[in-house]
């Protein structure tokens, strides 16, 4: 019924401030009042103390307790897919008729790091201590694993970001404004060979929420231009798991039973396939989780747009830029807005929402019918919702 | 020497391996090493016998930091590029992550041969590691 988000940017205060002018964003769109809300559900932070780890119950309290049904969630990136889906199936399940979903971060400067302390039974701890392996180490790897398997060159990622960062250049909630020309990305300072600064998201501050509700309650509200979630997906890998995950030293094993026919992250996409009955072929856009511009090439094989190892060829056409057949992060990404953990996967459907009721303003994709959005979060959280109208 | 962490890989005369486990029933391959129940979702098995894991293997991918990475990693002073590979261990099917000794990213391929050793963190425990494939 509505969406809201804070500007992401590195504002330096707390959290709950973004979450809650988010909220009330989202609220005003649906032309709503707070007190409607039977069920809010906050995605949580765990870099911002105890009311991050009971972010629900945060952002209730300070739009003020109503007696609203509540919860709270953490699944790393797929914190708010999760929020969602929350949602989504206590209204299908017809134990509410309208929710609130909010997710908001202040994030540190530099990598995201391990929480504190001694914790040697943490593998996220001890993949810094014994390796140094910060999250860009691993989008190293996929990176140079594609350039092995496909091909791939550093231009080709500096063409995903000269993409994204045109689409930002046009997404007033964007942290990032300027476009950028490949010369620049190539030129950035090597971070995680072969990948450069500007290959890699930031991290950011920022907030997104939306106002989810039952079909029958958004038109007994005479709200208009709605938007169907038809499927959201949080998956885990189906063992053995082949492909070398954050925080993980190793992989699962595959000397007993045979990797499975998809991959994790093509699974992901596929079971939110499966659940709103279409296919690649009906997407009108996709936002993706361009971690790094290498990824976001991954993902647009793993979302089914191209066979595996022409992602590079798809995007040299133009068809993934702004005006082509199925435009990628029209947003801008992560590329433009930097992470902001629990806010992410929410971000993504204010952008398909938005898309689709054709207010996305010079951004917008024409006349769109379907569109998803992938995620993934740490420890084997896969995500992806699809919306239609 | 210090190991930075107990468990996980042994030194001795015969050289340097990592320690995993091999489930008796099925024959599933964990590192690092698992106790409780085998992760093959269709194997019962709770007898994972702590195994050394073969020392070599081909490179699956490789990458480096240039820049120090946070705590609890200690950085060397001053900081030299810390090369990781991800390597897949010969006849386990499965891909280890370590730190590369004696080679930077220039020098490395996918599908290059590399076999374990081990070296010291900036503040002196011992971790496995990879290196050039003797
Ligand atoms: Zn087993």
């Amino acid at each position: 019924m509505g969406v809201g988000m804070h500007p992401w940017g590195k504002w330096g205060r707390p959290f709950l401030e973004y979450g809650v002018a988010a909220a009330r964003a989202a609220l005003r769109d649906a032309d709503i009042a707070w007190t409607d809300v039977q069920y809010v559900v906050g995605a949580d932070t765990i870099r911002n103390g105890y009311p991050g780890f009971v972010a629900g119950a945060s952002y209730a309290q300070a739009l003020g307790w109503t007696g609203a049904r509540i919860a709270s969630c953490y699944a790393a990136c797929a914190s708010g897919a999760q929020a969602l889906d929350i949602a989504r199936t206590r209204i299908l399940a017809g134990l509410c008729d309208v929710a609130l979903v909010v997710g908001a971060d202040s994030t540190p400067k530099g990598f995201f790091k391990p929480v504190g302390g001694d914790r040697p039974d943490d593998p996220d701890w001890l993949r810094f201590r014994l390796l140094g392996a910060a999250n860009p180490a691993y989008f190293g790897l996929y990176a140079r694993r594609r350039m092995a398997l496909y091909g791939s060159t550093p231009d080709d990622f500096a063409a995903v970001k000269v993409k994204n960062a045109r689409a930002g250049s046009l997404n007033p909630m964007a942290r990032y404004r300027k476009p950028v020309t490949a010369e620049e990305v190539l030129a950035s300072p090597m971070v995680a060979d072969p990948l450069r600064l500007m290959d890699i998201c930031a991290t950011s501050d920022g907030g997104a929420a939306v106002v989810l509700a039952s079909e029958s309650y958004a038109r007994r509200r005479g709200a208009r231009d709605l938007v169907f979630l038809s499927a959201v997906s949080t998956v885990t890998p189906t063992f053995p798991n082949t492909v070398l995950e954050l925080p993980n030293f190793a992989t699962d094993s595959s000397a007993a039973v045979p990797a499975p026919e998809r991959p994790f992250r093509a699974a992901i996409a596929y079971a939110a396939y499966e659940e709103a009955g279409v296919g690649p072929k009906d997407l009108s856009l996709a936002e993706v989780y361009d971690l790094s511009t290498a990824l976001e090439l991954d993902w647009m094989e793993d979302i089914g747009l191209c066979p595996p190892g022409e992602a590079d060829k798809l995007l040299r056409s133009g068809e993934t830029g702004l005006g082509g057949r199925v435009p990628i992060n029209p947003s801008g990404g992560l590329a433009s807005f930097g992470e902001a953990i629990p806010a992410q996967a929410i971000a993504q459907l204010c952008e398909l929402t938005t898309q689709l009721r054709g207010r996305a303003g010079p951004r917008q994709v024409p006349s769109p019918r379907t569109a998803l959005a992938a995620n993934q979060g740490l420890f084997g959280h896969g995500s992806a919702l699809i919306t239609t109208r | 020497m210090t190991h930075a962490i107990e468990g996980w890989f042994a030194v001795d005369a015969d050289g340097v391996f990592l320690l995993g486990t091999r489930c008796a029933a099925c024959g599933t391959v964990c590192f690092p090493p698992r106790r409780g129940f085998c992760p093959n979702p269709r194997c019962e098995g709770e007898d994972l016998k702590l195994t050394r894991l073969p020392r070599r293997g081909r490179v699956w991918s490789y990458t480096n930091a240039c820049y120090p990475p946070p705590a609890p990693f200690v950085a060397a002073q001053p900081y030299e590029p810390v090369t990781l590979a991800a390597v897949e261990l010969d006849g386990a099917g499965i891909v280890v992550l370590g730190q590369v000794a004696g080679l930077t990213v220039d020098q490395l391929d996918v599908g290059m041969e590399l076999e374990l050793t081990s070296g010291p963190l900036a503040d002196g425990p011992l971790v496995w590691m990879w290196r050039r494939a003797s």
